[in-house]
């Protein structure tokens, strides 16, 4: 079932399929690992809910709702 | 031939433990600067080892060797034209996949490159085995492994570089990016043999051209046969997006990725891909819902306290140490010019420079600590909502917060902010952070002409106004000077290590060096000339001939005392008789007690008068004629020096600018004193007590003096308050301006925008004030 990153809750986990947009954004997300086919874990949200942790290839990244918006998933279960 | 002199170029993530690296091998042996042009560290440092000397470059830690950030863009230009003998590429071995992507793209540059696996200690606690060889086979280089925050593989790291330096010749890696983009690869680094003279590897400006990437194209672009290539270029990016469905550049980021993946999984043994870390464990509380925001918020309290609290009495003994300086050059001196230039202006401004010294080496100790322990980042996640909502990122909130203390570690704090639009942004809005220096101005102000039960109130109203300036004005200039940009948050949260007790104090020394160096200088010609516009010119007409009635008074004084004292007794001088000048200094020795306390003084004064009735009223007349002598020297010294400044250039400039400050309700003396604060705002106390001849600006007889001016009012103290707050940043302020955004001309605008900000508030309150009758 595919998925935005923004609306995963803290523990669910994902593999991208496919990152949104283009320009810097998309090329900033694409050097930090997600490209298609990376496994990624939401890790938490920030107290005011708002931006996101989450775990890819071994490190945790942080990026706002909005960035995570353009992250598309497939999402088990 | 075998080279002795090695230039070798250090490249890596951030947080891949680069500079403890760097750090570990050059020790103190360093030089920071900053590259021609940008505001990007440069960081050099030498290595004496088996005869060999080894200089190393720290290159800025990226991610990435992409055009659209500064730090990436350094880096590999400094491979590219520098043209060092070796890259040492750090990898963090618990966090390989990522750390391999640069590693990828700095072996495309052609130069040889040794990996240096650092934290392999972390990464075996974390269940994972990294095979070193293997990883050297599959990319072709060198890999040495090194724990570098217990300093561990430096030698072999060293033994290495030095190994290789001895090699023929090295191997090209070639990352295969499969059919197409091979193709397109070879058919536009074709194109490019027609070029003439390219510093550049072929191959990667291929690749580069391919990416789109604007530096690349736009150095093909001044060449002569730049449309062939272009064209070529072009043609195979519109082919490869309909092949793909998305442009080249995100294509070979996957294919990298893809590489990288399999090369990881051949080469690291891993237990558990979600393994909760230690980091993790900390980050449950640090980051917590609930608790993270008044944890965040407590560290910053205790930061503020460090910085200003304890900061306080290093800060003093400067103070005193450079005021004991001052009277020490000033007892040695001949009188003049020189002397003054030495005393008020040179050990004066330099002065009050340098005591903030403590302040900014105990905030960089805390930053320090903060930063390399791992903590900034989850400031930043804490706070990035509510910083946004301002116009600024998460991490701006630390120098604002510092601003309130003083502005000028505040700027320097922005270094912490990666993107260039971000640290300009808040080193605009931090001068409206009322610093500490102008509290004495608002105290003095409120003091006078408020009741008491309103001072907290005006003072709190005052911080306010400058924190809502603040935020109307970052969304102001974000709205001017980038419209349409949107920063990206996408950052790292780094493991939490211990931080080094090296790299805080290199951290901290480098600062502080920074701050003298730079600030010092700047300050240093400017105090002389705030010195010279106060002090100059030095002839003065005056209302009358202050020499010539300062010895009237001397006269009068001594006919007096023969008068009364000497005469009647039959003596000539008052130490003929030893009763007498017993009990003239046991009448000043009560006197100067009475400073400290005062009820005890009549008591004394008659157990004295009763010893000796006689010689008593006799040390007493003599006692306060001296006295009248000398309240009447100092009253004319004062009203002298009154008319000097009036007379002097600030003072004329002054009258100039008066009917620009009329509006506001100012008169030409408050533009001189705050042409003065432009040095320091605490001088407006100052310069304010010198114009109205107060002699030393003690708050009460300054107040009076203000109380009984008819310019001053309440509402002309409102808007003084507002333009203090707001107008010019003082000197060392805009000089660190300067060095940050390494441009005069946005020091400049910080500079007038303010003022002009400061004017327009000021006028407002002036004016509707008048209006409303206050």
């Amino acid at each position: 079932m595919g998925k935005k990153l923004n609306e995963l809750k803290a523990g669910d986990v994902g593999i991208v399929r496919s990152v949104a947009g283009e320009g810097m954004l998309k090329r900033r997300l694409m050097d930090m690992g997600l490209v298609a086919g990376t496994p990624v874990k939401v890790q938490k949200f920030a107290p005011l809910g708002d931006p996101m942790e989450i775990k890819v290839k071994n490190f945790n990244l942080s990026l706002r709702k909005s960035e995570a918006a353009l992250i598309e998933l497939d999402v088990a279960q | 031939m075998k080279k002795t002199n090695l230039t070798v170029a250090l490249a890596g993530n951030p947080n891949c433990g680069k500079t403890t690296i760097f750090n570990n091998i050059t020790g103190a042996h360093q030089r920071v600067g900053n590259y021609p042009g940008v505001t990007v560290e440069r960081r050099e440092g030498v290595r004496n080892y088996k005869h060999n000397t080894l200089v190393f470059l720290d290159l800025p830690g990226t991610y990435s060797l992409t055009a659209h950030s500064q730090d990436e863009v350094v880096a590999r230009n400094s491979i590219i034209n520098e043209k060092p003998d070796f890259i040492v590429n750090v990898l963090d071995a618990s966090n390989l996949e990522r750390n391999m992507y640069l590693a990828l793209q700095l072996l495309e540059l052609e130069r040889p490159v040794i990996v240096a696996l650092n934290m392999s200690d972390v990464a075996e606690k974390h269940g994972m085995k990294v095979k070193a060889e293997l990883l050297g086979r599959k990319l072709g280089t060198p890999v040495v492994k090194m724990v570098g925050n217990r300093n561990k593989g430096t030698h072999h790291l060293l033994d290495a570089v030095l190994h290789e330096a001895n090699a023929e010749e090295y191997p090209v890696f070639k990352l295969d990016f499969g059919v197409e983009l091979e193709q397109a690869l070879e058919e536009v680094s074709e194109k490019l043999y027609a070029l003439p003279d390219l510093k550049y590897p072929r191959r990667w400006m291929a690749i580069k051209l391919l990416e789109n990437d604007e530096e690349v194209v736009s150095v093909i672009n001044s060449m002569p046969q730049a449309d062939s290539v272009l064209t070529v270029v072009k043609e195979w990016r519109d082919t490869l997006h309909t092949q793909f469905g998305q442009n080249a550049e995100y294509v070979i980021a996957e294919r990298r990725y893809q590489f990288i993946s399999a090369v990881c999984r051949e080469v690291i043994h891993s237990s558990d891909e979600w393994s909760e870390t230690t980091s993790d464990k900390i980050d449950r509380v640090l980051t917590h819902r609930i608790l993270g925001l008044p944890i965040f918020l407590g560290i910053m309290w205790l930061l503020f306290q460090i910085v200003f609290t304890v900061g306080e009495y290093p800060k003093g003994w400067l103070e005193q140490g450079i005021g004991m300086l001052g009277e020490f050059v000033g007892n040695h001196m001949a009188e003049g010019d020189l002397k003054s230039l030495i005393v008020d202006g040179i050990v004066g401004g330099v002065g009050g420079v340098i005591v903030f010294l403590p302040n900014i080496l105990l905030l960089f100790l805390g930053i320090a600590i903060l930063e390399d322990s791992g903590y900034m980042a989850r400031a930043a996640f804490v706070m990035d909502r509510i910083m946004r909502a301002v116009g600024l990122q998460g991490k701006a909130f630390i120098p604002l917060l510092v601003g309130f203390g003083c502005n000028v570690p505040a700027i320097m704090s922005t270094r912490t902010l990666e993107n260039q639009r971000d640290r300009l942004l808040t080193i605009l809005v931090v001068p409206m952070m009322s610093c500490s220096a102008r509290l004495p101005v608002y105290t003095l102000l409120i003091a006078v002409f408020f009741p008491p039960h309103l001072a907290g109130t005006v003072l709190f109203a005052v911080y306010l106004i400058g924190i809502v300036l603040a935020i109307i004005m970052a969304k102001v200039f974000r709205k001017v000077f980038f419209p349409g940009a949107i920063e990206a948050f996408v950052m790292e949260m780094p493991v939490y290590h211990f931080p080094t007790l090296r790299s805080i104090s290199i951290h901290m020394w480098e600062r502080s060096m920074l701050y003298l160096k730079k600030a010092g200088t700047l300050i240093l010609a400017a105090s002389i000339l705030v010195w010279f516009l106060v002090s100059y010119p030095s002839e003065v007409t005056y209302s009358q001939d202050f020499e010539q009635a300062k010895a009237q008074v001397e006269e009068m004084y001594s006919q007096q005392v023969d008068e009364d004292v000497l005469q009647p007794l039959g003596i000539a001088s008052i130490e003929e008789k030893s009763e007498l000048r017993v009990a003239v200094d046991a009448l000043q020795a009560l006197k100067s007690e009475e400073e400290s306390q005062e009820e005890l003084l009549p008591e004394k004064r008659n157990e004295l008068e009763q010893n000796n009735p006689e010689m008593f009223a006799f040390a007493n007349k003599y006692w306060e004629l001296g006295q009248n002598r000398d309240e009447k020297i100092s009253a004319l010294e004062q009203e002298q020096a009154s008319e000097k400044l009036a007379g002097s250039y600030a003072g004329q400039f002054g009258k100039v600018i008066e009917p620009v400050l009329k509006p506001l309700g100012f008169d030409w003396k408050i533009g001189v004193a705050l042409i003065a604060a432009v040095a320091a705002k605490e001088v407006l106390v100052s310069t304010l007590g010198t114009i109205y001849s107060v002699g030393d600006a003690g708050g009460n007889s300054i107040g009076v003096a203000m109380a009984a001016d008819p310019t001053f009012s309440p509402l002309v103290a409102c808007s003084l308050m507002i333009f203090t707050l707001l107008y010019s940043p003082c000197l060392a302020a805009l000089a660190v301006v300067r060095r940050e955004t390494n441009s005069w001309k946005w020091t400049i605008f910080t500079s007038v925008y303010s003022t002009v900000l400061a004017w327009v508030m000021a006028f407002l309150v002036y004016q509707v004030g008048s209006l409303l009758g206050l």
